[in-house]
């Protein structure tokens, strides 16, 4: 990170032109900071994974296997045809290149295998060599070529230069969604055993305690209890919370980075708050403690597998439903693939507000409530106390998170909590919110430090229309409804719009709660003065 | 370079048609055995494309959404951005394959003054829907020769296409705007740095292909005035599957079948196929419904179970009892 350029050279250093030199003759640069580090042997070995083994991909050798090329073609021939969607996208791209600016990590390196098209051609080229009639025999003029020991170094490098956020999808007119490519290139870089630590070891994590962060029950317990003694220092209210208990109603699913890390355990103090405001009747889960899901970085079947717990919970302590918290990749999850997958949940119920009654019809088979659809509703119904004044100090903005905007479409919900507890929100320019909103270049796996660089020109775009409304209206707090990101977040606002923070929206609720029987608050849940209460 | 060898090729193509049907003569070859085997080429391989892509089936269900979910009464759904009922994921796809929806948000990006600023760009937008129209046009023209009577909504298609009544023949606007929106589409190839890092061969050649049929045609109705009543003769003749050739067929028309054949041949195995692919891609056919209904995934493997509860609890029991939490089994 020291060498991490001032963001003002790092902005003078993009050039839009591409080199003189086509890009498959164009090398790929596997120097230090270009990858995140490999995944260590003992994470692939514990789950099971091909090829564990002490590799660096700045070495010439990667230790691949002997056969990797064979494991490649067929790995990538059974994928063709267990998915339309792969098929169908190495295809019919007719490169109009429309998706070729929409990407965060081409707008902030210039780097034209980071346009999406040629991304997905990375992939494209093999498949048309391999699979093809015309690439089988006209070659290069067809865009072809063989699979070498450097394609598949240049696929490493590029598809780990990808969080997956789906925006060039938005704007392809075939919907040609390079995320998915990248999905499943690799998954054939898995099969080989190229893969990167900062994904695994969340993954083996979240198999064994339960969550990504690796906190065992115990420990969970602690954290808890922590949060509950500072939610009684600020409000003077002592709070329960219940852990694996069975017998109520819902059971309370978050990412297991609200538990952990500032700033997410404010967000989590938040929804404690509220569900003692509104006694609702539910659980936390320490087995079932992480939301989020990193299989989505792996592959289908360990995202099949790492979600599963979700349900095998929620039946073992007899729930009606699932609440579920503010995540990403978690709602992409249990969006597009959850029910698929592990479901039907045939013994849940579908999910009805105890307060209001209102049932949800739209979560109506995956009986998965979003905390924004919920607590939208519950203000809707004016069930809530609120003081918004509470938040006085906060000028907010809100991020969409790209899981949740292009798989779901949840925009408005957040919105409408933010507004109701926050007098001043402002938007970010137009381009760069709702379905057309930005990464945090961190998703995916991809926040890591060692790659300090390629995240900060990623978050480029998203920096740049923070730092328009922090000029522009004097905002100070960025709020989300992701875990990861209120982690890459934090860096990304340091860096491009110093003097921002960042926040889930459920600090901001838990912030303006008037609790029943609470004290005369004076501080935030940050435990910073309130406004007026300074000194 | 890549413009080059399509450009290259398309002058080959000319050139044998002029050869075969002129010099030497072939003409049964290139007005009768030719266009039956490119029609066929072009059926088989464009029914067997579909086929090939609709046996892979779709495991997930992964629409990209445009617009605000189904949610809550009070908050406003985006229908047609974000649909969950089949009739308006219908509507979707009619806007996307009628209007290019999706290409209508297209944005460029540009650093100014130490910002990123994005402003609208439509021009591919609105090119390519002047492209694909004119196309439609003009091929719904050519239907009137292959039609005997003429079917009504063909002559309609003509009068209003040549509404403007200039010139003798009278001038057909789609085949002006065809032309346009080609040479936008060429041009923009050529002169964006971007697109022509990204442009092969297969980008240029179709491109080329139809400028040189589009001249082709332009230049027998409008210049060589070739004989029209022969030119239906022959049509019609391989319509009823008894082809003729008959007397005062030019050969530009052979140079303009010619190109139009290797047009059909190549068309299957092509990005060209993005016009059926359209149809298919899961990221916009599939309603966002997958909260509210069951969709089946023929690979999902039911022997894939999560590390139990059990083995969690016999991991972490001790610590669990110290700290107070529920255990299934005390010991
Ligand atoms: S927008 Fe779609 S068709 Fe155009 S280049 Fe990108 S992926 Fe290909
Ligand atoms: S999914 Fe996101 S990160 Fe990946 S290529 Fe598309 S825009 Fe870029």
């Amino acid at each position: 990170m020291a060498d991490l350029p001032k963001a003002n050279e790092l902005f003078k250093s993009i050039n839009y032109t591409p080199p003189s030199t086509g890009w498959m003759d164009t090398p790929v640069d596997t120097s230090p900071g270009n990858w995140c580090y490999p995944a260590k042997a003992e994470k692939l070995e514990y789950l099971g994974f091909p090829n564990p083994r002490e590799w660096n991909p700045a070495d010439v050798d990667w230790k691949l296997p002997e056969n990797w090329q064979d494991i490649v073609h067929e790995g990538f021939k059974e994928r063709l045809g267990k998915y339309r969607s792969l098929k169908v996208f190495m295809d019919i791209c007719v490169r109009c290149g429309a998706c070729a600016d929409k990407c965060h990590f081409f707008i902030g390196s210039g780097d034209p295998k980071n346009m999406p098209v040629l991304r997905a051609e990375l992939m494209r080229s093999v498949y048309r060599k391999d699979f093809t009639m015309a690439g089988k025999i006209l070659s290069t003029l067809t865009g072809s070529r063989v699979m070498t020991e450097d394609v598949l170094k240049e696929w490493f490098i590029y598809f780990y230069q990808c969080t997956e956020c789906r925006r060039c999808s938005l704007f392809c007119p075939y919907g040609i969604d390079t995320a998915e490519v990248t999905m499943m290139a690799r998954e054939l870089l898995h099969l080989c055993g190229v893969n990167i630590n900062w994904i695994l070891e969340p993954v083996s994590n979240c198999n064994r305690t339960g969550n990504h962060l690796g906190i065992q029950p115990h420990a969970f317990k602690d954290i808890v209890d922590f949060m509950v003694d500072d939610i009684e220092e600020i409000t003077g209210k002592r709070i329960n919370v219940p852990i694996n208990e069975k017998g109520h109603e819902v059971i309370f699913i978050t990412p297991s980075g609200d538990v952990f890390a500032d700033p997410g355990i404010y967000t989590f103090m938040g929804y404690l708050m509220l569900f003692d405001h509104i006694g609702l009747d539910y659980t936390l889960s320490t087995y079932a403690s992480e939301g989020g899901n990193f299989g989505l970085f792996t592959s289908a079947d360990m995202m099949k597998k790492l979600n599963a717990k979700m349900y095998a919970e929620a039946e073992r302590l007899g729930v009606k439903w699932i609440l579920g918290g503010e995540c990403g990749h978690m709602w992409r999850v249990i969006n597009q693939y959850m029910d698929t997958m592990n479901g039907p949940a045939n013994f849940l119920e579908v999910p009805k507000s105890p307060i209001t009654g209102t049932v949800f019809e739209n979560a109506r088979q995956t009986k998965m409530v979003h905390i924004t659809e919920f607590t939208a509703d519950l203000m809707k119904h004016n069930k809530l106390k609120l003081d918004p004044s509470r938040n006085d100090h906060i000028i907010t903005t809100f991020h969409d998170s790209c899981n949740p905007a292009r798989a779901m479409g949840l925009m408005d919900e957040p919105r409408y909590v933010i507004k109701n507890v926050v007098k001043n929100f402002h938007e970010m320019p137009e381009q760069t919110i709702r379905e057309q909103t930005f990464c945090c270049a961190g998703g995916s796996g991809l926040n890591t430090d060692e790659i300090m660089e390629i995240r900060m020109r990623g978050g480029l775009p998203r920096g740049n229309a923070l730092k328009t409304v922090q000029d522009e209206n004097g905002v100070n707090m960025l709020s989300c409804i992701c875990a990861i990101d209120r982690a890459t977040l934090l860096p990304l606002a340091n860096y491009w719009a110093p003097g921002v923070d960042v926040c889930g929206v459920h600090e901001l609720v838990g912030n303006a709660l008037i609790l029943d029987g609470e004290k005369e608050r004076e501080t935030d849940l940050r435990m910073n003065p309130l406004p007026g209460k300074e000194g | 370079m890549n413009a080059l060898y399509s450009l290259v090729l398309v002058f080959a193509l000319v050139l044998i048609a002029l050869f075969g049907a002129g010099a030497a003569h072939m003409t049964g070859l290139f007005g009768t055995l030719l266009p039956y085997v490119a029609i066929a080429v072009f059926l088989v391989g464009f029914a067997s494309r579909i086929i090939g892509w609709a046996k892979s089936p779709v495991p997930f269900s992964i629409p990209t959404t445009g617009g605000q979910q189904k949610s809550l009464d009070f908050i406003k759904h985006d229908r047609f951005d974000n649909p969950v009922t089949p009739g308006q994921t219908f509507i979707r796809m009619v806007l996307e394959i009628c209007c290019f929806r999706s290409l209508f948000r297209n944005t460029s990006v540009a650093l100014k003054d130490g910002r990123v600023t994005y402003s609208s760009a439509k021009w591919l937008w609105g090119f390519s829907l002047l492209f694909h129209y004119s196309f439609l046009l003009i091929v719904i023209r050519h239907m009137r020769l292959f039609f005997e009577p003429v079917p009504v909504c063909i002559g309609f298609v003509e009068m209003i296409d040549g509404i403007m009544q200039i010139g003798v023949p009278r001038l057909y606007m789609s085949d002006l705007l065809i032309l346009v929106g080609l040479g936008f589409l060429l041009g923009r190839r050529l002169r964006d740095p971007k697109l022509r890092y990204i442009s092969l061969v297969t980008d240029y050649f179709p491109l080329l292909l139809i400028i040189g049929i589009a001249l082709s045609g332009i230049y027998m109705r409008y210049f060589a005035h070739v004989d029209i009543i022969a030119l239906k003769k022959l049509t019609m003749g391989l319509v009823t599957l008894s082809p003729v050739i008959p007397e005062g067929v030019s050969v530009v028309f052979f140079v303009h079948l010619f190109l139009v054949c290797t047009l059909l041949v190549y068309f299957p195995f092509s990005k060209l196929m993005h016009a059926g692919g359209v149809f298919l891609s899961p990221t916009r056919n599939m309603p966002n419904d997958t909260r509210i209904k069951h969709h089946e995934n023929p690979w999902n493997d039911p022997s894939i179970k999560p590390h139990s509860y059990a083995d969690y609890e016999d991991d972490f029991r001790e610590p669990m009892i110290e700290a107070g939490l529920p255990v299934e089994k005390e010991s």
